[in-house]
């Protein structure tokens, strides 16, 4: 077990590292620093001299050999500061934290309701014995995985903000405001849920033990929840740390057309400037959530199911 | 370890989808337009209120001297007093915080006798030792506030003559300044602002004298002002006396132009800015007004680089100019009301001479030219000579939603007279490296400025000369009306600088920029500045 979970971490750590790694060379090959997107910006005038740019330059670091500044940026990254944004001249962390609430209230409550649709979506087509509404039940989940989530929004907002004006089309202000982000943000989310569980849940319904039960007498709620379900939840939960990520990207398209602030404005606003150590923190700090998501499946799942340490550990030695 | 092998492979692809997209979204900002209209006749003004304005961007900084963006300016604007204000239906500066000046003959020198009485909203008074502060900080903004030193450039010294009288020199001749000191960028800041640095001016905000004061800031979100009590000291050109009619303003940030539209019509704001021709329709029906004014300044042009060989040659820039139909891209593209281009300069700016007769779409007349330049058409239609293809690389900035159908329908037209046109988009960080570096045969660009000079800093060979013109008249005609204080002469030399770039077609202007705002009925008196920027010290809700 214990080799089991140091794996795991180093794996964690290596994908952490890609992530900066990836993200500081991909920034680094665009054409551009944040120095002249700033000059670039009021540069309506065209009257920006070269040496002022190449001064600010020096200050934030940009002139410095490539792998200088990756090192350099990389050893204070790893403890934990990302240096202040160029646009704003604040502290990277500081916004990063500050914005993160707003995301998590977000991604949480989009979460409970993919959970609750999509897992009540999945329940109800498999157990339906109609065919018709199995089929259509069953036609759902990809259709919600594949509208834009961005068209979503607007459509949204337009019926029940600009038409209904029962919720407010933009802002953070309170509860009212958070549904149409979150309904938003839980349709793809809870469209994957309702797909993977559909799936396993029509796979355990195949099973023996399920033939066992049926001819023990269960009735099929009991056969259906009890049984089925909660072997049908285990594969399901690997895909928790995916569905982390899909939330983190996806709040980078809700919170702007809604308007909120947030982690996914700060990293559309990050981009547009070309705002380098802010982009990074994001990169990571996405990848972060992310990682850490995917580790505590990891490391919960063999809790829930045995089988799979013995595998892994029978594996090892094989080696 | 892959209970579920489905999804199992994909789990670790995310971080890598997410830097992508990351990257990917690197993109547009949103860009706006302006017409003049005072509206009233709804009753007595009354005082009172909170007035909502949804803007489409932050500029992530909440200091006037360093934003250059119509969306923050237009809630900063409202925060610092100028010294001088400018007419935006004369071009004439007006008394402001400077109740008079003096300017020497030869404009190196301006003096301004400040009015008294005036404090900044932590108390401080405003005396000519303020106004030298300020001054003396902008130069150190550097690249952080382009506008704003840039007006200042060659600024010898400013000298405290007495404590309300101020004296300002420049090195060389600078004309412009006078106009200069009417804008955001040179908004007076209390001597306490001007002395923290420019993040910390940026993040926190600003003292200033104007007629609303910063309440609070949220990045991204929010710009909160409330009414300064007991204010006495508008501009000359303002209609109310004393302090503002609303209580309240604020700026929401909605980036989406679709939920701002909607938001207006529903009654959720009650002004929006950066309306485009597709969100017109859907605002006449409700109770709304739009509202537009043409940016003054250099229209939208193709700017062209006239040391490559091929834009060398005069015929080949004339027939560029001649093959461009304006009318037609304002119709296909632009908001209703914007005018094609009658000049380098847009109308609204002082000093505009129309030269809509040169600027006139004629077919034929560009395809003679080219013809007598020696480039004959092939069998595609597109011409050539000795071999080489008639190619014209434009290179543009996704700063405007407008840029990119605009250049399309250009690519349209030249090709119908044998011009091969290829559209080369960048990120607006490539804007001054590339102008700088020359890399261009065209570049696609406006400038926002209410004054003349707009044409010396971009076309005077004795400057940064971008374009690459070669010596000529026009450096003389530019140099001299930044010497002159007489603004007939002023005016005459500005016609002769606008003739000889039109006529030389050392630049293809096409199209002017248009600020379109969406307002509701309810709001009056809501009017654009000069620089059709917004003033709301007159504006009520009734």
């Amino acid at each position: 077990m214990r080799g089991y979970v140091i794996k795991r971490l180093a794996q964690a750590l290596g994908v952490l590292w890609a992530a900066y790694t990836v993200s500081f060379l991909v920034l680094d090959y665009l054409p551009g620093d944040p120095v002249s997107a700033m000059a670039g910006a009021g540069a309506d005038s065209g009257q920006v001299d070269p040496a002022q740019i190449a001064e600010l330059r020096h200050q934030y670091g940009f002139d410095k050999p490539v792998l200088v500044q990756y090192a350099e940026h990389l050893g204070k990254a790893v403890r934990g500061d990302f240096g202040d944004s160029v646009s704003t001249g604040r502290p990277v962390t500081s916004t990063l934290t500050e914005a993160l609430p707003q995301t998590l209230q977000l991604t949480g409550a989009a979460l409970l309701l993919a959970v609750v649709l999509g897992g009540g979506l999945a329940v109800s087509a498999t157990y339906t014995t109609r065919r018709w509404l199995r089929q259509l039940l069953l036609s759902l989940p990809p259709l919600g995985v594949s509208v834009p989530t961005f068209w979503v929004g607007l459509v949204l907002v337009e019926l029940f903000s600009f038409r209904a004006r029962w919720f407010p089309a933009f802002g953070n202000d309170g509860l009212r405001g958070l549904v149409l982000p979150a309904v938003t943000l839980a349709i793809p989310t809870g469209a994957l849920v309702a797909q993977v569980l559909a799936k396993s849940l029509l796979t355990a319904l195949d099973q023996a033990y399920v033939e066992t039960a049926r001819a023990k007498g269960a009735d099929r709620v009991r056969i259906h929840l009890r049984h089925a379900l909660r072997n049908a939840a285990l594969p399901a939960l690997t895909i928790v740390g995916l569905l982390a990520g899909q939330l983190i990207a996806g709040s980078v398209v809700v919170e702007t057309v809604f308007s909120r602030d947030g982690l996914g404005r700060v990293t559309a606003a990050a981009v547009t400037a070309q705002d380098i150590p802010l982009v990074q923190g994001v990169v990571v700090f996405g990848a972060l959530i992310f990682v850490v998501a995917n580790l505590l499946v990891d490391l919960v799942y063999p809790l829930l199911d045995p089988r799979i340490v013995v595998a892994s550990a029978r594996k090892a030695r094989a080696v | 370890m892959k209970p579920y092998p489905d999804t199992g492979a994909t789990r670790w692809t995310t971080p890598a989808a997410l830097v992508t997209a990351a990257v990917l979204a690197l993109s547009a900002c949103s860009s706006s337009g302006g017409n003049s209209s005072g509206s009233g006749g709804a009753g007595p003004a009354r005082a009172g209120g909170t007035l909502t304005f949804a803007v489409g961007s932050d500029a992530g900084c909440v200091d006037p001297q360093q934003v250059g963006s119509n969306d923050t300016i237009y809630s900063l604007r409202q925060v610092v007093d100028s010294l001088t204000d400018q007419d935006p239906r004369t071009g004439k500066n007006v008394p402001w915080l400077a109740k008079s000046w003096d300017i020497n003959a030869d404009a190196t020198t301006f003096t301004f006798h400040l009015r008294s009485g005036v404090t900044f909203s932590d108390g401080s008074p405003l005396t000519a030792q303020v106004v030298k502060d300020n001054f003396d900080a902008v130069p150190d903004l550097g690249a952080l506030g382009t506008l704003a030193q840039g007006y200042l450039s060659g600024l010898q010294n400013t000298a405290v003559v007495d404590p309300q009288t101020v004296r300002v020199k420049f090195k060389e001749p600078n004309a412009q300044f006078l106009q200069a000191t009417s804008t955001h960028s040179l908004g007076i800041e209390s001597s306490a602002s001007v002395k923290k640095s420019p993040q910390e001016k940026c993040s926190k905000g600003v003292i200033g004298s104007g007629p609303f004061v910063l309440k609070s800031y949220v990045q991204n979100r929010s710009v909160n002002l409330a009414k300064r009590t007991k204010y006495a000291w508008g501009s000359s050109l303002w209609t109310k006396k004393g302090e503002a009619y609303l209580d309240k303003l604020v700026f929401k940030v909605v980036p989406e132009a679709g939920v701002r539209t909607g938001s207006l019509q529903s009654g959720q704001v009650d002004a929006i800015g950066s309306v485009g021709k597709a969100d017109e329709t859907a605002l006449k029906r409700g109770q709304v007004d739009l509202k537009a004014r043409a940016n003054p300044g250099a229209v939208f042009n193709l700017g062209l680089n006239n040391s490559r060989p091929l834009l060398k040659d005069p015929k080949v820039r004339q027939a560029i100019l001649f093959a461009i139909d304006r009318q037609q891209i304002v119709d296909a593209v632009f908001p209703t009301g914007t005018k094609p281009a009658t000049s380098i300069l847009a109308h609204t700016t002082p000093d505009y001479a129309d030269l809509g007769a040169d600027l006139a779409f004629d077919e034929a007349k560009a395809k003679s030219l080219l013809t007598s330049a020696g480039w004959k058409a092939g069998g595609d239609g597109i011409r050539s000579k000795n071999g080489a293809t008639l190619r014209l690389t434009v290179t543009w900035f996704a700063n405007a939603a407008t840029n990119q159908p605009a250049l399309e329908l250009i690519q349209q037209q030249l090709k119908a007279v044998g011009v091969d046109v290829v559209l080369k988009e960048q990120q607006i960080s490539q804007l001054a490296p590339t102008l700088q570096a020359g890399d261009f045969d065209a570049a696609w660009g406006n400038i926002t400025r209410a004054d003349p000079d707009i044409l010396r800093s971009q076309y005077s060979t004795q400057l940064a000369n971008f374009y690459r013109l070669p010596t000529s008249g026009l450096d003389s005609a530019l140099t001299e009306q930044t010497a002159t204080t007489d603004s007939d002469k002023r005016r005459q030399l500005v016609e002769r600088a606008q003739k000889l770039i039109v006529r030389n077609a050392y630049t293809v202007p096409v199209v002017e920029l248009q600020t379109q705002l969406g307002v509701a009925k309810k709001v009056h008196d809501l009017d654009f500045d000069a620089s059709s920027r917004i003033q709301l010290h007159d504006t009520w809700i009734g």
